[in-house]
């Protein structure tokens, strides 16, 4: 019973983080709003147990992904965007046919999938069994990232330097 | 004890919210932030499937997802930034030619 009020405090504050995201039209807005569905985020890890997820979430989600955004942002001097009107045939037919596709698969999903409850820090998650399966059985994927993310450094310090900068570099070396 | 069925129902929430934020939002980072979002919705289903089957891969592909959408946040962010030095504006509507 706690869990499952646990999942609705949660669900709800995720749920208004992101319907807050789509309605703030100043980006730095949206972007505490993603805050907040990721914090809440990895407090439905934790009631999974999943407590290494839950961790990282905080850290690279919450903490780093959206550091970097708000930077960018303040770098931008990011205004109010625009609002330009969409097409009539997109809010006759889309808003009525996206209630009525979630309405029918939630209803699938809650009422046909047969799922039985999923029982509450009953996975084994804590870093130890994650490391061991991350350093045997997936060490080939868990290099492959380590070299994705070499390039990513590489790529992103080489797009968002200065052009004259490059050059620069480019005639001394 | 909480269903399986109402993590994917809020799974699938976030995942609609962001392909919505994708669709209707005029600012490019706010369009990113959008696909964060759906990235965090697939995440979701990800743990609660791997707590419903016993399998901790689940949360190791988690882990990947996360390390990808990083790196992919980090060059994103980057271009970004070199689309506004060339065009001075970060509204969708306006950058509609590769070439300048």
């Amino acid at each position: 019973m706690l869990h499952l009020v646990l999942f609705l405090i949660f669900g709800v504050v995720c749920v208004a983080g992101a319907v807050n995201l789509l309605v703030q039209s100043h980006p730095i807005n949206s972007a505490l709003s993603l805050v907040v569905v990721m914090g809440s985020l990895a407090g439905e890890y934790l009631l999974l147990g999943a407590e290494f997820v839950a961790a990282i979430q905080v850290i690279v989600y919450a903490g780093a992904i959206m550091v970097l955004f708000v930077f960018v942002i303040m770098l931008l001097n990011a205004g109010a965007e625009e609002r330009t009107r969409g097409s009539r045939i997109a809010v006759l037919f889309g808003i009525p046919g996206l209630l009525v596709g979630s309405i029918l698969l939630a209803w699938v999903l809650v009422a046909r999938s047969g799922s039985q409850a999923v029982p509450v820090g009953a996975l084994p998650g804590p870093p130890r069994e994650i490391a061991m399966l991350l350093f045997h059985d997936f060490l080939l994927p868990f290099e492959v990232t380590s070299v994705l993310v070499l390039i990513a450094i590489m790529g992103a310090v080489v797009l968002a330097a200065r052009p004259e900068a490059i050059e620069h570099t480019k005639k001394e070396g | 004890m909480v269903p399986l069925s109402y993590y994917l129902v809020l799974s699938g929430i976030l995942f609609a919210c962001g392909v919505l934020g994708f669709l209707i939002k005029r600012n490019i980072i706010t369009i990113f932030m959008s696909i964060e979002l759906m990235l965090n919705g697939v995440n979701l289903s990800f743990v609660a499937f791997a707590a419903q089957w016993h399998a901790l891969s689940g949360q190791v592909f988690v882990f990947f997802v996360m390390v990808v959408a990083a790196a992919e946040s980090a060059v994103g962010l980057a271009i970004i930034i070199a689309v506004y030095r060339t065009r001075q504006t970060l509204n969708v509507d306006q950058i509609n030619l590769l070439k300048l």
